[in-house]
C-alpha cells in the first residue's frame, strides 16, 4: 500500500478548522456574521425563530383552518358547555378541551415541521451523477427524462432524475413544485396545513385529521344534545332553535335562525374530514402515499400483472405500526447549522480545488491537479468574458427572497421584486455592507437546466461539512469577479 | 496510528483534493438506509477492500439499528403521541442518538484508517443520507509520480 506517499490528514482539525480559519483571515472575516443554513436555503420555505420553525412559502389556508377551529371551539365552550355542564356532566368541556389542544398541537406540528426535505446535491455529487448518466444525443434544450431502474423486493422501480435538485430521487420521493423541494415519502402538499406532508410529519398530519374528526363529531353531538335537551324542556324544537344563541362559525351577531345553517355546515365538515381520515387510514394500512394512490403506482390496473406494493409489510397492523410508530427520522437540511465560511486566505494559496461544473463532468476527473487547475481557471475566464451567469447570479441573489430575515423590515414587503442596486439578501442583515464574493463563488457553474436556481445550487450550503470545501483556486477569481459585479457583488452563501 | 497531523492550512498547501468518490444507496430492501458495499474502482490503489467493506457494513448496521422497528420505537411513538408529540422538543430521539454514534465511528475510522491513506469519509447525514462521500487527497510534494500512477491505475481499472 502506498500510504507513505500520501500526506496524512488530521480529521480533527477539519471540524475545528472553521473557526481557526476564520480567525486567521483577520478583520475581514470577523466582520462577517456566520450565517445559518436556513438563511441560504434554496427552496421556497420560510423560517422563523432562527431556523427552528419551517413553513412553506405559500401558507395556503392555514390561517383559515386555525381560525375555524379556534372560533368553533370558542363558541362551543362559550355557549354549549355551560348548558351541558349544568344538565349533563362536567367532563364535556374537559374532553372538548383535550381534543382541542390535541388538534391544535397536531396542526402546528404538521405545519411547522420539516416534512422530510432532501437537501440538493452538492456540485461534486451532481457532477458524479452526470458522469454516470449515458446521454445519447446532444440536444441543447432539456434532455429526455433520465431514469434509473432498481429492484426493490423483486419489483422494478424507476428512479427519476430531479433537474432542480440534481439527483436521482430516492424511491417514494417526489418534488413539490410549490415548495421547490424534493420530499421523502411525499404524500401531498396540503393547503389546509400550509406545508407538504411527507415522511417526517405524516404521523402529525394523521393524528391531526383523526383528532379533528373526533372533535367535530364531539361538538356536533354536543350541539344536537343541547338542542334536544332544550326542546325537551317543553318548548319544542323550533322554539328552542329560535331561543338558543347562535353559535359557530359566524355567530358574533347571534341571530338564532342561523343555528340551523351552522349545524348544516358542521354536518358537511364532519363528512369531509371523516372521509379524509378514512382515506388516510386506508393508506396507512396499505403503506401507500396519496401520490402513489393517485398515480396508481402499484395498481393491478396498470397492466403489470404482478405489480404489488414492495413497501407493504403484508399486514395491516404491521403497516400501521411502521408508518405511525416508526422511529422519527432526523431533519436532513440542518437549518440551524452554520454555513461553512469561505476562507480567503486559503484561496490565496492557489491550490486547485475540485468543483466541477456539469459541463466538465463528462471528462475524466482523474486528471492531475495541474490540469484541474487549468480547467478551473479556463472556466473562470469564460465566466468573466460576459457569460450571463455572472450578473445573473447577482440578479438572482437579489430576486431570491427565500432566506429572509424576519427582523428586517425591508425584506418583509414584496417577496419577488428585485432590488435595484444592492442585493436584498445582504441588505437584510441590518444594513451591513454586502460581503465580498466568496472564493467558491457560484457564477461559473452554468447549471443551465432551465432552473433559475442553478447557479445558487452550485455551492450548496445546505449541508454540514465535516470537511469544509477547500476554497483554494479562486483567488484571482475573487478579485476579478468582485470588479465585474461592480456595485452588486455576489454575497457569500 | 498516524503520527503526523497538520492543520487545515498546511493541508491545503501540502495535499490537494483530487477526486471524490460517491458510494450510493442500496434500495434493494426498500427505503431503509443502506449503502452499497461495492468497492469503488478509484479506491483500489488506496485502501484495502476488506477495510472499506467493513466500514460500510458497520455503517449499514448502525442505520439498521436506528431504523429498527421494535418495542423501543413503539414505546417512543406512544409516549410521543400521548404528549401530542411535544416530547420531541425536549427529548433526543433514538435515531439522533445513533447518528451521534455514527459520527463518532466515522471520525474514528478517518483517524485510524482513511486519513493515513489520504482519504476522508464524509458523514452521510451531511449529504442528505444519499451518499457516502469519500474524498481522495494527494500529496502535492509527490504529485508528479503519484498523480501519474493514480491516473494510470484508474485508467487500467476502467
Amino acid at each position: 500500500m502506498k500510504s507513505c506517499e500520501y500526506q496524512q490528514i488530521d480529521p480533527r482539525t477539519l471540524s475545528a478548522s472553521n473557526p481557526s480559519a476564520q480567525s486567521c483571515a483577520g478583520g475581514q472575516s470577523s466582520a462577517k456574521r456566520s450565517r445559518r443554513k436556513w438563511e441560504v436555503f434554496p427552496g421556497k420555505n420560510r423560517f422563523y425563530c432562527d431556523g427552528r420553525i419551517i413553513l412553506a412559502r405559500q401558507s395556503g389556508v392555514l390561517p383559515l383552518t386555525l381560525g375555524l377551529i379556534v372560533v368553533t371551539c370558542g363558541l362551543f365552550f362559550a355557549f354549549d358547555c355551560p348548558f351541558l355542564v349544568e344538565h349533563l356532566t362536567v367532563f364535556i368541556p374537559v374532553i372538548g378541551g383535550v381534543l382541542f389542544v390535541f388538534v391544535v398541537v397536531s396542526l402546528l406540528q404538521t405545519s411547522l415541521t420539516d416534512p422530510g426535505i432532501l437537501p440538493r446535491a452538492t456540485p461534486d455529487e451532481a457532477a458524479d451523477v452526470e458522469r454516470q448518466i449515458d446521454t445519447t444525443g446532444t440536444s441543447s434544450y432539456r434532455p429526455p427524462p433520465r431514469t434509473r431502474e432498481i429492484v426493490i423486493r423483486e419489483q422494478v422501480v424507476k428512479l427519476k432524475y430531479c433537474f432542480t435538485c440534481k439527483m436521482f430521487r430516492p424511491p417514494r420521493t417526489s418534488h413539490c413544485s410549490l415548495c421547490d423541494n424534493c420530499v421523502e415519502r411525499f404524500d401531498h402538499h396540503c393547503p389546509w396545513v400550509g406545508n407538504c406532508v411527507g415522511r417526517r410529519n405524516y404521523r402529525f398530519f394523521y393524528s391531526f385529521i383523526i383528532s379533528l374528526s373526533f372533535l367535530i363529531s364531539f361538538i356536533f353531538g354536543c350541539v344536537i344534545t343541547h338542542l334536544t335537551l332544550r326542546s325537551q324542556s317543553g318548548k319544542g324544537l323550533v322554539q328552542s332553535i329560535q331561543e338558543s344563541p347562535g353559535r359557530y362559525p359566524f355567530s358574533a351577531l347571534d341571530p338564532p335562525r342561523r343555528t340551523v345553517v351552522e349545524l348544516v355546515i358542521c354536518f358537511f365538515s364532519i363528512w369531509s374530514v371523516m372521509g379524509l381520515s378514512g382515506f388516510h387510514t386506508y393508506l396507512v394500512a396499505s403503506n401507500l402515499t396519496t401520490n402513489e394512490d393517485i398515480k396508481g403506482a402499484w395498481s393491478s390496473k396498470r397492466g403489470a400483472a404482478d405489480s404489488v406494493n414492495p413497501y407493504s409489510h403484508n399486514g395491516v397492523f404491521t403497516n400501521c405500526c411502521v408508518t405511525l410508530c416508526g422511529p422519527m427520522p432526523p431533519s436532513l437540511i440542518d437549518r440551524r447549522g452554520s454555513v461553512p465560511p469561505d476562507d480567503p486566505s486559503a484561496a490565496a494559496a492557489g491550490a486547485p480545488e475540485l468543483e466541477l461544473p456539469p459541463f466538465m463532468a463528462k471528462s475524466d476527473t482523474r486528471m492531475s491537479p495541474k490540469e484541474l487547475l487549468e480547467r478551473v481557471v479556463r472556466s473562470s475566464e469564460l465566466c468573466l468574458l460576459g457569460r450571463p451567469t455572472v450578473p445573473k447570479t447577482a440578479a438572482l441573489q437579489q430576486e431570491d427572497p427565500a432566506p429572509r430575515d424576519p427582523r428586517c423590515s425591508s425584506c418583509s414587503s414584496s417577496s419577488s421584486s428585485s432590488s435595484s442596486s444592492s442585493p436584498s439578501s445582504p441588505g437584510c442583515w441590518e444594513g451591513r455592507p454586502p460581503c465580498p464574493p466568496p472564493p467558491t463563488a457560484a457564477p461559473c457553474h452554468p447549471y443551465g437546466r432551465g432552473t433559475r436556481r442553478g447557479s445558487l445550487d452550485s455551492v450548496n450550503p445546505a449541508f454540514r461539512l465535516a470537511l469544509p470545501s477547500p476554497a483554494l483556486s479562486h483567488a484571482p477569481l475573487v478579485v476579478v469577479v468582485g470588479g465585474a459585479a461592480g456595485s452588486a457583488p455576489v454575497p457569500p452563501h | 496510528m498516524a503520527t503526523e497531523f497538520h492543520n487545515l492550512q498546511e493541508l491545503r498547501h501540502s495535499a490537494s483534493l483530487v477526486n471524490k468518490v460517491f458510494v450510493q444507496r442500496d434500495y434493494s430492501e426498500g427505503t431503509t438506509c443502506k449503502f452499497q458495499t461495492k468497492f469503488p474502482s478509484e479506491l483500489e490503489s488506496r485502501v484495502e477492500r476488506t477495510l472499506f467493506e467493513e466500514t460500510v457494513k458497520t455503517l449499514n448496521n448502525f442505520y439498521a439499528e436506528a431504523e429498527k422497528i421494535g418495542a423501543h420505537s413503539y414505546l417512543e411513538a406512544c409516549v410521543a403521541c400521548s404528549t401530542a408529540y411535544l416530547i420531541f422538543l425536549c427529548m433526543e430521539t433514538r435515531y439522533e442518538k445513533v447518528l451521534k454514534k455514527i459520527a463518532k465511528y466515522i471520525q474514528e475510522q478517518n483517524e485510524k484508517v482513511y486519513a493515513p491513506r489520504g482519504l476522508l469519509i464524509t458523514d452521510p447525514i451531511d449529504r442528505g443520507m444519499r451518499v457516502i462521500e469519500i474524498s481522495i487527497y494527494e500529496d502535492r510534494g509527490s504529485s508528479g509520480s503519484s498523480s501519474a500512477s493514480s491516473s494510470t491505475s484508474g485508467s487500467t481499472a476502467r
